[in-house]
């Protein structure tokens, strides 16, 4: 705190007061970063968010006639164009698009799902039964005549992966991590920090190629299931991600305990480890959540493990041994194939938009948590 | 207070310790032992697809022919990507770091603000982070530099995927990790050097440069490397942003897109026509991958050891 009380030294120049003032608009950064990246991945869904999008095969048409009576925004209204591409084409171009608009409709197929906008929130989040099948269901198949956005078939994909990622990967961090703040002698300890930590630096696309190479093999001769592929396979990769984020967090806050706690605890007779588990540990335990907290957030926005080892799959199922596709893995996969601007395209920027606003209100809860739990052990040290 | 609190016998309580002990000792050798498999696995089975020609002969245009194919197109890519991502990530990370630690009061509302947000950027998805550069760098920055440089060209120059937008997007994801670091690294220099600058006339602004700066060198290196291997390796950002599946040459200015080290191994195992052809090329490609972040990582590791030594023996 001593600096920071400090008289600012000789009193500042002026041209120093400008560079100090930069300085500070500069640190701004990473506020202004969170805030964009809200708006422009927002900006992207939220005509879906506003029901502006119609995926309707059923419009009503005009005929090609109509073109010389039309204004230019009626027509950039009804051919869905921008201004700037409207400018670009000449009349010929638009007659012929007026055609094509016209030939869509007649070739649209006669049944009830043509009516229907399937951006709409009833269709993404509720069961509906489609002209073909028996009853309602969720469905994800952006890429037929009939575009079904469904989101209960991912959710569930990236919610299974990731909830084998933590029953994985929360114990054995938890474990390693009690070892190595409490018990592990302090030689051994410098080492195994250090090592454990280097799970970390194993790029998660390195990961994702051992799940698909070597570990589905593996698991599959082993546990002796169908589907190579699956969210079975791809949460325990996610699991190796994740282990050493557990572990980081739950080890600072273990550590961050007052050693006054452990000492009080051995001088009454308890051993090292009843001090760990009985006295230190649930001293910490709001960290140790955080740290489950923030391995989640890293489990379900982790996206090139599961693209390669989850099979992909979008069914809804919740048998851990079926193919799986995740949020993330969607986003990865068919993004580089939608047309700019379309609803399949704004619809995967909602998908990104519910990833960041869940791993957000994760990282916000952990941050207070740990936060809240520091400023505890130091008050009473 | 005036019980007994444990009633179990000695000999109980000590088979529970030495049980709770072999667990987490169990724990943290299985942590240990999956980490050596996966390094082992990688560097057996990739020991035999490397080769100098390998490493520095131009990709074939049939990535999958184990015989010509090379990986220093995706090495250069891989380097430029990183380079420019640390130039545009330094300034910015440092210049925080610097608020944070010498300007800012750590009990206000503010600096918690700042602090928060540099933690939830550290959160947010890597998919998110390629989705924000397609929708920010791209649509939004690169359109618009389209409509003011080459108005009237129906050609995007900049309004599509290219090396500086993958760069800055990576670069926006990293710099929670050069904060953190520069931070630690500012927050370990005594005191006593910036009061006896201050002592001698200096401002605080010249202090800053000239004494507090100069000392934090190793610490903002490392934030440098680790923030370097850790988008070394990422690729969910780059899908969209300036990774190309297959290129004839390198990338010649920023706005070109770029072949990737671990985009291309994504391509390898995933796209092969014969998996087990190909194997070889895979492992040796994520060889030298691996090898690339584990250097960088064992680099900031050493410089960070010997940092902290060093702070130790001045206090």
């Amino acid at each position: 705190m001593g600096w920071m009380g400090l008289k600012r030294g000789h009193r500042a120049k002026p041209l120093e007061w400008v560079v100090e003032k930069g300085i500070f608009l500069i640190s701004l950064t990473a506020i202004v970063m969170i805030f964009l990246i809200f708006l422009f991945v927002g900006r992207e869904a939220l005509p879906i968010v506003l029901g502006q999008m119609n995926t309707s095969l059923i419009q009503p048409t005009r005929p090609v006639s109509d073109l010389e009576t039309m204004t230019p925004a009626e027509i950039q209204e009804y051919l869905h164009l921008k201004p700037a591409e409207y400018a670009r084409m000449d009349k010929e171009t638009l007659r012929e698009l007026m055609q094509v608009r016209l030939e869509t409709r007649e070739q649209a197929p006669d049944d009830k799902d043509a009516h229907i906008n399937t951006t709409e929130w009833r269709y993404l989040i509720l069961p509906y039964q489609w002209s073909d099948y028996d009853r309602p269901e969720y469905i994800w198949q952006p890429v037929s005549e009939i575009p079904k956005y469904n989101l209960v078939p991912l959710i569930i994909g990236s919610l299974k992966a990731s909830l084998v990622a933590l029953a994985f990967a929360v114990p054995l961090a938890l474990g390693a991590a009690i070892y190595v703040s409490q018990l592990a002698p302090p030689r051994l300890k410098e080492w195994l920090k250090p090592g454990i930590e280097l799970l970390a630096g194993i790029p998660s696309v390195v990961l994702g190629f051992f799940a698909l190479i070597v570990l589905a093999s593996f698991l599959q001769k082993v546990l002796g299931y169908d589907s190579r592929l699956n969210a079975f396979v791809a949460g325990i990769a996610l699991g190796l991600a994740i282990i050493p984020v557990v572990f980081s967090i739950a080890e600072d806050a273990l550590t961050s305990v007052p050693r006054s706690y452990k000492e009080a605890a051995l001088a009454l007779g308890a051993s090292k480890w009843e001090a760990a588990w009985k006295v230190v540990l649930p001293a910490a335990i709001p960290g140790v959540f955080a740290a489950v907290v923030l391995g989640f957030g890293r489990a379900i926005g982790e996206t090139m493990i599961v693209l390669m080892a989850s099979g992909n799959a979008s069914i809804v199922s919740w048998s851990l041994f079926d193919s799986t596709r995740t949020m993330t893995a969607t986003i990865a996969a068919e993004l580089a194939e939608t047309v700019f601007g379309g609803h399949h395209y704004r619809m995967l920027f909602l998908v990104g938009a519910l990833l960041f606003v869940v791993t957000f209100a994760g990282n916000f809860v952990a941050d207070i948590v740990i936060h809240r739990l520091k400023k505890r052990l130091e008050g009473r040290a | 207070m005036n019980r007994i609190p444990s009633q179990t016998t000695g000999s109980v309580r000590k088979l529970f310790s030495v049980l709770g002990t072999g667990v987490t000792i169990l724990a943290t050798v299985l942590i240990l032992a999956i980490l050596a498999v996966i390094l082992i696995n990688i560097l057996w089975h990739g020991a035999e697809g490397l080769s100098l020609r390998f490493l520095f002969s131009m990709s074939d245009k049939d990535m999958f022919d184990v015989e010509k194919a090379g990986v220093l197109p995706m090495i250069i890519g891989t380097a430029a990507r990183v380079i420019i991502m640390a130039i545009l990530v330094l300034p910015v990370g440092v210049i925080t770091a610097v608020y944070l630690t010498e300007y800012a009061h750590a009990t206000s509302i503010f600096t918690r603000v700042i602090r928060g947000a540099v933690n939830n950027l550290a959160g947010v998805p890597s998919i998110v982070f390629g989705l924000f550069g397609l929708g920010f760098f791209i649509n939004f920055l690169g359109g618009r530099l389209d409509a003011v440089l080459y108005p009237g060209d129906a050609e995007p120059h900049w309004g599509k995927p290219a090396l500086l937008w993958a760069s800055a997007t990576l670069a926006v994801m990293t710099l929670p990790v050069v904060i953190v670091a520069t931070e630690e690294s500012l927050r370990a220099i005594p005191i006593g050097l910036r009061e006896a600058s201050l002592a001698l006339g200096a401002t605080k602004l010249q202090t800053i440069i000239k004494i507090v700066l100069p000392n934090a060198l190793p610490g903002i290196l490392t934030g440098a490397i680790l923030a370097i291997s850790r988008a070394a390796g990422e690729v969910a950002p780059i899908l969209f942003t300036g990774a190309a599946y297959y290129m004839a040459g390198l990338p010649k200015s920023l706005s070109d897109q770029f072949m990737d080290l671990g985009y291309h191994i994504f391509i390898l195992s995933t796209q092969s026509p014969n998996i087990e052809k190909t194997r070889s090329l895979l492992y040796a490609t994520v060889v030298v991958l691996l090898l690339l972040t584990f250097a960088l990582n064992a680099v900031a590791i050493v410089v960070r050891a010997r940092m902290r030594r060093n702070m130790r023996q001045s206090h």
